[in-house]
């Protein structure tokens, strides 16, 4: 299978005033097409910088990042917003879709930044199928503020999917969301993992993680253990679960 | 991206703050508003002394009888009294290119009819005066060519003369009396207005230049001569025919100044009209300081929207926006800001201009020139002051963006 992320020997500097702080010192890593995988590891563990990177939010100082066969590591602003726009979509914590602007026109919006253009009335075809694939095709009219956050979640992912890249980057998509809704959503992404969509998840919950089929973690900079993912949590059971615990709560009383 | 849905999106973001847009435009709007204004009244004025000048006649050259050095002592304006009837005669027979002469006596008359009497102008002219002026009669006859060989008692009336000796009665016939002397009124003529000097141009009595010499000014030199050319473009061509044929006949020695002065309307027209090119440019310079001031606000405003938005320019960014695609969505934003300033602007300055004519009846004149103009100045004061925060805009780190709180 083809790898879509090759990282080799991936170093990351900042140079703030006198300290240089190494925030990631050398990640080889390959993902292939169809995983599922979990990017785990504390604060300051350099989770974040390898996202961005992996997300071609930035650039590696050292070493060789080759997305979906192509070097990203030496490529510019602009060809990197390219690359952005046609290979990855983001799904973020708090969901950063634009206010008072209706789900349809937030998953549009990559659409408008592409470099093939395409006519309004497929642009519109392609994101209400987009919206339809998270389960959200009735609320295509909906502004932000009338939507809950896992619905919102949901419009996020439906924007990422939008370009139909070839990697789906989300930095703790269920930071903001309550455990249902937490489940909910990692069914939406497993749901579209089956379909053959390859994810990398940044989180630094481990029960989040159990969803996913690979951890990585990181500390210091560095991975410290890759390893498929023992117990698989499944969505569909762990909502059905949960529900039957609401349910002898409620019974209890 | 595509224009239309930049300028979409320009449009709504400017909608959402609805007072700190329209408030941001008011610097626009009364700055546009006051060059349209400003620019209006200048050209209004100049449109004005242009049509008063008109009014002398057309292609009209006046030579005066001028100052002479008579033993070191210089005679005043006219007061040289140098000029005769047979120079004038000479000039519509020699030099080519004039179509008509009309020798010039003027006097201040009382004038009596019947227990009205009236002071005013008596002008001694010969029958091509009217032409030469383009002026028209009202009602009557000119008086004739024999009329002036014969220093005939006949004279035409200006409005102002005719209203008030006249009150009631037809003036046409009747006989009037100028310094005593029984006169026939044969005509009126239509009204001409205040000449660019204030004074009115229809209180007077216009009589063959003969009569006016030996009847009423008792002189035998002429006050001035009116002088036609054929077209504008002779009109230089006729001066310097006139002035060559003047030093001839007064036998004016070369190097001598001249006994005459030859002014024209292109000369009176040019002082004029700069002059109030002078006054428009004063007052468009101060509207376009305020159009200035006005830019500052939307640069200002611009800045406090690019930070607010920080986040939405990360969301953009990390998508796959290009720094070129957020530096033309803010450009648009400023640019859309600005022009639609400058549109309500021009409403205003319209709408200012016309109320200045109704109120203090200034002349003013809205050219279509002047609204492109301010237009499109007002656009390019959107993309100039526009142009700083856009860039900073463009220029942000997605990742800084996205993290910004």
């Amino acid at each position: 299978m083809s790898n879509v992320i090759q990282l080799q020997d991936v170093h990351k500097t900042y140079h703030t005033g006198e300290v240089d702080v190494h925030a990631v010192r050398g990640v080889s890593l390959e993902v292939s097409q169809g995983e599922f995988v979990a990017l785990m590891g504390a604060s300051g563990s350099g989770k974040s910088t390898m996202m961005n990177i992996i997300g071609c939010l930035d650039r590696p100082t050292q070493g060789r990042y080759s997305l979906d066969g192509i070097d990203v590591s030496q490529l510019d602003r602009d060809e990197l917003a390219d690359i952005r726009n046609q290979k990855i979509g983001f799904v973020f914590q708090g969901f950063n879709l634009l206010a008072r602007t209706s789900a349809l026109e937030n998953v549009e919006l990559p659409m408008l930044y592409s470099r093939q253009r395409l006519a309004g009335s497929s642009q519109r075809e392609r994101a209400l199928k987009a919206l339809d694939a998270v389960g959200l095709a009735d609320r295509a009219d909906h502004k932000p503020n009338q939507l809950s956050g896992g619905q919102q979640q949901r419009v996020a992912i439906a924007r990422a999917l939008s370009n139909q890249p070839s990697l789906l980057l989300a930095d703790e998509p269920t930071g903001n969301l309550d455990t249902r809704t937490s489940a909910d959503i990692m069914g939406v992404f497993q749901k579209l993992n089956d379909q053959g969509i390859t994810i990398v998840m940044v989180t630094h919950e481990l029960d989040v993680a159990q969803y996913t089929k690979r951890m990585v973690v990181m500390r210091d900079g560095i991975v410290v253990s890759d390893t498929p993912v023992a117990n698989r949590l499944i969505a569909e059971n762990e909502l059905r679960r949960l529900q039957q615990e609401q349910k002898a709560v409620q019974l209890a009383y | 991206m595509r224009y239309f849905v930049i300028i979409k999106v320009a449009f709504r973001a400017l909608r959402r703050n609805k007072m700190r847009t329209i408030l941001t435009m008011l610097g626009i709007i009364i700055g546009v508003g006051a060059v349209i204004a400003m620019v209006g009244i200048g050209n209004g004025a100049k449109a004005q002394v242009k049509a008063r000048i008109a009014a002398l006649g057309q292609n009209v050259i006046q030579v005066f009888s001028g100052s002479i050095n008579q033993r070191g002592v210089f005679t005043g304006f006219g007061g040289a009294g140098t000029l005769t009837v047979e120079d004038a005669q000479a000039m519509e027979r020699e030099v080519p290119g004039v179509v008509a002469v009309s020798p010039e006596v003027r006097t201040s008359q009382q004038i009596m009819f019947g227990n009205i009497n009236w002071l005013t102008s008596v002008m001694g002219e010969s029958i091509d005066y009217l032409a030469i002026r383009q002026w028209d009669l009202a009602d009557g006859v000119m008086f004739s060519e024999a009329d002036t060989r014969s220093a005939a008692k006949v004279c035409i009336l200006g409005k102002t003369v005719a209203d008030n000796l006249f009150p009631d009665d037809d003036p046409i016939g009747k006989t009037i009396r100028i310094r005593n002397v029984p006169t026939k009124v044969l005509g009126v003529l239509k009204p001409k207005g205040a000449s660019m000097f204030g004074s009115d141009q229809d209180d007077v009595i216009i009589v063959p230049y003969t009569t006016g010499m030996k009847r009423f000014a008792g002189v035998t030199m002429l006050r001035s001569i009116n002088v036609q050319a054929a077209t504008a473009d002779q009109i230089n061509e006729v001066q310097n025919g006139i002035a060559d044929l003047l030093r001839q006949r007064h036998r004016i020695q070369a190097g001598r100044d001249d006994d005459f002065i030859l002014r024209n309307q292109q000369e009176i027209t040019e002082t004029q009209t700069a002059a109030m090119d002078t006054m428009t440019a004063l007052l468009a310079g101060v509207a376009i300081i305020s159009l200035i001031v006005g830019g500052i606000g939307i640069m200002n405003i611009m800045l406090v929207s690019v930070t607010e938005r920080t986040r939405e320019i990360g969301i953009r960014m990390a998508v796959g926006a290009r720094g070129r695609d957020i530096l033309l969505q803010f450009l648009i934003e400023a640019v859309a800001l600005s022009s639609t300033g400058g549109m309500l602007g021009i409403a205003l300055g319209i709408a200012g201009a016309r109320l200045l004519t109704l109120i203090k009846e200034w002349p003013t004149l809205i050219s279509a020139d002047s609204i492109i103009i301010a237009f499109a100045f007002s656009a390019a004061v959107g993309i100039f002051f526009g142009f700083y925060p856009a860039r900073k805009a463009s220029q942000l780190d997605p990742i800084d963006a996205l993290r910004y709180e």
